[in-house]
């Protein structure tokens, strides 16, 4: 019962002023909206961003990482070091070949592994691709086209031809969009290849592709194999790096660790590999809680604002409730009500109002540039995105109700009375 | 006869700004019924006596006994239960809530006590503005009405409840002559005709005149306690 007169006064004391309590509330509403707004963005863009990563590059990839070490010296073998000092300027290193050795029988181990989906051999180099004066370099991928067609979803990112012109046309190349756009060539055409060594080839276009990243298709060709070593004059078991797809990519960490430590040569996973742009992630991911934070607390204090001028306001109305028989309990109940009132219809309008801030930006054409290649703003809707913005704003309202209720709970009476 | 009220050697201090005695050994009692008021010059401690009475100030020495209860030293909310079912309060201003109508104005207290049903409050409320003669003003916003009509919705606050004392802080201290006479003349048939017992603090020599007993303070201390009438029963 007495709870009940308690709500009543408040529910009074917010119809009384409707437009200060829409005020109050409005504050709230922006600050939940903005944060819904922001986190859908964000979190579209980086689930976007880890998405196009991820196809792009291996779970796994083995690679034999050249260390130019020069703390070691042929000298020291032949010299004590511990009677004698080896002083050697301008070390050179010695000539050691990129490639993974027995890479047939690490394929083959690969394949009968229950974890891995795919295996794709590697042999990549950098070239300059030649078409009449248009000299542009890049870097040219032997692969085995079906096989990495299960690794990246090639055959769902051409945008021109087909990936199995590779395996039909002699001397054929797959070619970045952008990167066939610079030479200005499309399929049907002719572009040389110049390899570091010296060595050029011709190749014939059999396809573009677009990955949707600017530096993946403004330099990358897909080749196959053999036509690589050949261009390098390596033998047939030369490759330089094995792809790998996983059944579950979350394993990749522990997986590039063992794989590691089984043949003796780097392998990373694609955390590692995009660690860049993991960073980047979370960059965006502290962003936008900062900023989110920042406007809850701004619109808490709207709130603690407008309470205490409430309660300055309504010292008399305190004190003759107190005289009559309210406890202390009792106003900060009424005033503590009256902010989570506004705060949780204020959370909800923010929540709709985030809502269709999202809808609007998520149908909004994104601008057409080089390096991302998607029609419109990537925007996700979670619940738990919407939850949060929920629990969010009434706890910032209850804190922010609660120091001034809890100073209309003190409000001594006889003070104001004697007037 | 019996005793609602007793006071047993109040002393009061005030520490700002400095220390000063404002009440002196205060002792009196009141009987059932009994239509007192309290008066006495600007600063003489009778405001401050009535605050001690109304259990809202609870910083003094003495003890104070309401109805057989003995009230000093019990806790804020225990006082704040007390004060709700016994004692109405009457100001120099109304002190309506403004966003409220006079029946609901009447009915929070009467609500707050948790002993009645919501229709209940409605009808006791109801009866008090209607006795007062204010029933037909009932729906309006309280901030609507004249300050006479206010005060008596005030009184009707006071007496929901009904109260074992009511007690005024110069109640007709705000109001023109007219308005003074009736809200004294409710006071007093409160008085005479229903056995209520009324504390009145008042500047106002003729309306303590017509009570039945005075009390005249000086200094912070009783000087004339005299009782004009004898309330039957």
């Amino acid at each position: 019962m007495a709870g009940n007169v308690n709500f009543e006064i408040a529910k009074t004391h917010l119809l009384a002023k409707p437009r200060q309590t829409l005020i109050a509330m409005l504050g709230v509403t922006f600050g939940i909206g903005m944060y819904i707004l922001m986190i859908s963005f964000m979190q579209g863009f980086n689930e976007f961003l880890e998405d196009t990563l991820l196809s792009s590059t291996p779970d796994v990839r083995i690679y034999n990482d050249i260390k130019t070490d020069f703390s070691h010296s042929i000298l020291d073998e032949v010299s004590d070091t511990s009677k004698t000092w080896n002083i050697v300027h301008h070390p050179k290193p010695k000539d050691i070949t990129p490639n993974i050795k027995n890479s047939s029988r690490i394929i083959t181990d690969l394949k009968n592994d229950a974890r891995v989906q795919a295996v794709s051999p590697q042999l990549s180099t950098q070239v300059f691709y030649v078409n009449g004066p248009v000299q542009i370099n890049g870097s040219l991928n032997g692969v085995d086209v079906l096989q990495e067609a299960q690794l990246t979803g090639l055959n769902e990112k051409m945008k021109t031809g087909r990936i199995e012109n590779l395996l039909t046309i002699d001397n054929g190349i797959l070619m970045g969009h952008g990167l066939a756009q610079k030479l200005n060539v499309s399929v049907g055409d002719i572009v040389t290849l110049a390899s570091p060594k010296g060595t050029s080839m011709r190749f014939r276009v059999v396809g573009t592709f677009q990955f949707g990243i600017g530096s993946l298709d403004n330099i990358k060709c897909y080749v196959n194999l053999a036509k690589v070593q050949q261009l390098l004059g390596k033998d047939n078991q030369y490759v330089t790096e094995i792809s790998i797809k996983l059944k579950n990519y979350d394993a990749a960490t522990e997986m590039a660790a063992e794989l590691a430590k089984r043949y003796d040569y780097k392998a990373d996973d694609w955390k590692t590999t995009n660690a860049s742009a993991m960073v980047s992630i979370l960059i965006r991911n502290v962003m936008t809680f900062v900023v989110s934070f920042t406007l809850l607390v701004v619109a808490g204090f709207g709130i603690y604002n407008i309470m205490s001028m409430t309660i300055q306001n309504k010292l008399k109305d305190i004190a003759i409730l107190k005289a009559q028989g309210f406890s202390s309990q009792d106003i900060r109940q009424i005033f503590l009500t009256e902010s989570v009132t506004i705060g949780v219809l204020g959370a909800l309008t923010g929540l709709v109002l985030g809502f269709i801030l999202s809808s609007m930006v998520y149908n909004l054409p994104f601008p057409k540039n080089d390096f991302i290649s998607i029609t419109h703003f990537p925007v996700v809707f979670h619940t738990k995105h919407y939850l949060f913005g929920l629990a969010f704003g009434i706890i910032t309202t209850f804190i922010a109700g609660l120091m001034p209720s809890v100073k209309a709970g003190k409000v001594d009476p006889v003070a104001i009375l004697r007037g | 006869m019996s005793v609602v009220l007793q006071a047993k050697n109040l002393n009061k201090y005030f520490y700002e700004p400095e220390k000063f005695h404002v009440l002196r050994n205060v002792s009196f009692e009141i009987n059932k019924g009994q239509f007192v008021s309290i008066v006495g010059k600007s600063g003489c401690g009778k405001s401050t006596l009535l605050y001690l009475l109304s259990t809202m100030d609870t910083n003094y020495e003495g003890e104070i006994e309401i109805n057989q209860t003995l009230l000093t030293g019990k806790s804020q909310n225990e006082l704040a239960k007390f004060r709700n079912q016994h004692i109405g309060f009457v100001f120099q201003f109304h002190f309506l809530l403004p966003e409220f109508t006079a029946l609901k104005n009447v009915m929070i207290p009467a609500e707050k006590t948790g002993l009645y049903s919501k229709s209940e409050c409605e009808d006791r409320a109801y009866e008090k503005l209607k006795w007062l003669d204010m029933d037909k003003f009932a729906t309006k916003l309280s901030s609507k009405l004249s300050g006479g009509q206010q005060q008596r919705v005030a009184i009707a606050r006071a007496l929901v409840n009904d109260p074992t004392i009511i007690m005024g802080d110069e109640p007709t201290g705000n109001l023109d002559s007219a308005n003074t006479q009736i809200v004294f003349d409710i006071l007093n048939d409160l008085s005479h005709n229903k056995g209520q017992t009324i504390i009145a603090v008042t500047h106002d020599p003729e309306f303590a005149a017509n009570t039945d007993r005075i009390i005249e303070m000086k200094d912070g201390e009783i000087v004339n306690n005299t009782i004009k009438h004898e309330v039957a029963s």
